[in-house]
């Protein structure tokens, strides 16, 4: 058999799909170049200078944020304390707040909504507490609680909460809705949908979305402490303003220790319920 | 004695879509009965007004004395408990075993306390059994659902709707999802429920050709309309043809 291949038919007169493809990928790549420059020009900012000053600005934390024996006695004193204090708040304000949307959620889904207004109104709520950022909160909260453990507890709950409302119900949504509707025709009633249906079939994502947020909670309750003064935040920023980098350097290397701790764990229990 | 009956149901999705335009038939107890017609003819949307997870938007249903378009929340559950539902995928809480898949099938008849514990008596985890036995499934009563090939998840629908002692059955596209083998054996516990148990059965097919070899009686829907009502052996090919809207040699079922 011979190989002179006939030319197959394609579609005439149409700039074929290849073609379209990359000249839409090159007017991208074009556009976000042309973005940045406009953006670095109307900013003022020097991509060079930003570029040069790295290295100096590693040797300077490298010189400066390593513990020394001075600063060891921070580390059983106060640091700890301060970090335990700040890891059981976020798992606290997680667990809190995964309870109430998972409550909320049920009334957010496709398949358990009550009705679809409020169904709608439980999304926009959500919609509403994730979108304003934990630091916000936490200035707004700020005036009412002062430097209070709470001021951090309702900044991580709100935000905790809107993310997780969301998650859940589209969680709920993707993996309950066909088991949902086979106990519904069988006659089951509503609870009994929830507690034997929605639970058993999706319980190990949403536990799964709980222990990312516990994870998240963490970091961003170190940042919240150091604007609302409480917490492991509180005693990195009285380091810094007292100069003492070691002490920080020390409060930052235990924060890095702890999260990678939390980050291994709830990695390992992820693979034991999924 | 008719245990179901549509007279003149029209359904319309979201003011537009027009499913279901002027169905009527009455179904007597004890038979078995196939739907064919194409996908979007409404097949399923008369299904789901029977157990009313889908409300009709005009006409009435009578199933077993209930007024179904005007029934309240009670007597939804009462009519749902008494109609088993199988659906093309299974649709288990598949990470739970087998028998407390099958056990859902008690829920309408509990507690709504004693369901959220999932507290069932002696005789119901009995009954249980002996259905898993009749269909097979001794052998994977503590496995979990995700451990099992289709076949087997089919089969566990079927002991779930069995659970539920129901007077009907509706089957969803049964076997769309299941290999040839295993369709086969899925279609024989069917018939085999209906012929032992008097258990009527409406069925959502594709597979004319099992539609015509398993059902009693063959009811043939084109967008919404019944375009045919009878039994099998004096359903013309032309006929098919209209149902499917197809001209000769275009259907799988002409090449074999």
């Amino acid at each position: 058999m011979s190989h002179n291949l006939s030319k197959a038919a394609r579609p005439a007169n149409q700039t074929s799909v290849f073609v379209k493809r990359k000249r839409m990928y090159t007017f991208f790549f074009l556009g976000v170049i042309a973005i940045m420059i406009a953006s670095s020009l109307i900013a003022n900012f020097d991509y060079i200078v930003g570029i040069k000053s790295i290295p100096k600005a590693i040797t300077w934390s490298l010189t400066k944020f390593i513990p020394n024996s001075s600063s060891w006695h921070w580390l059983t004193d106060e640091i700890l304390k301060a970090l335990f204090e700040t890891a059981l708040m976020s798992v606290a304000v997680t667990a809190c707040s995964a309870v109430f949307a998972f409550a909320f959620s049920l009334l957010g889904t496709r398949t358990t909504k009550i009705n679809p207004l409020i169904g709608r109104a439980v999304r926009i709520i959500a919609s509403f507490f994730r979108n304003i950022p934990d630091v916000a909160w936490v200035l707004v909260l700020f005036m009412a609680f002062g430097q209070n453990i709470l001021t951090g507890f309702f900044a991580l709950f709100f935000v905790t909460f809107g993310l997780l409302t969301r998650t859940f119900i589209e969680t709920i949504d993707e993996i309950s809705a066909s088991c949902v509707e086979a106990l519904h025709a069988s006659g089951a009633n509503y609870m009994q949908v929830v507690f034997r249906g929605i639970i058993p079939s999706s319980a190990a994502a949403l536990i799964s979305w709980v222990l990312y947020m516990i994870e998240t909670n963490i970091r961003n309750a170190t940042l919240i402490g150091i604007i609302s003064g409480t917490g492991i935040g509180f005693w990195f920023n009285w380091f810094l303003k007292s100069l003492n980098y070691g002490a920080a350097g020390l409060t930052l290397i235990t924060i890095v220790v702890l999260v990678i701790a939390i980050e291994i764990t709830s990695t390992q229990i992820r693979r034991a319920i999924l | 004695m008719p245990i179901l009956e549509f007279k003149n149901v029209s359904k319309t999705y979201n003011n537009v879509t027009k499913a279901l335009t002027d169905i009527s038939f009455s179904i007597n107890s004890g038979e078995f009965v196939a739907i064919i017609g194409p996908s979007g003819s409404g097949k399923s949307t008369i299904l789901r007004c029977i157990n009313r997870l889908v409300d009709a938007t005009q006409g009435g249903i009578i199933f077993d004395e209930f007024d179904v378009c005007h029934a309240n929340k009670n007597e939804i559950r009462q009519i749902r408990k008494k109609v088993g539902m199988i659906f093309q995928h299974y649709n288990l809480v598949e990470r739970l075993s087998v028998i407390e898949n099958v056990l859902h099938g008690r829920l309408g008849h509990k507690s709504t306390i004693s369901g959220i514990i999932g507290r069932y008596t002696e005789p119901e985890k009995e009954q249980a059994f002996q259905i898993l036995e009749k269909l097979g499934l001794t052998e994977q009563a503590y496995k979990r659902c995700d451990e099992l090939s289709g076949g087997q998840k089919q089969r566990v629908g079927i002991a779930r709707s069995l659970m539920q002692e129901p007077n009907l059955i509706l089957c969803d596209e049964p076997i769309a999802s299941l290999d040839p083998s295993t369709s086969k054996v899925i279609m024989d516990h069917l018939s085999n429920i209906n012929k032992t148990m008097g258990i009527t059965c409406i069925l959502n097919l594709h597979q004319v050709d099992v539609a015509l070899k398993y059902a009693g009686r063959i009811i043939g829907l084109t967008s919404g309309k019944i375009v045919y009502d009878g039994p099998p052996n004096q359903l013309l090919k032309s006929t098919i043809h209209e149902i499917y809207q197809s001209n000769e040699g275009e259907l799988i079922t002409d090449v074999a």
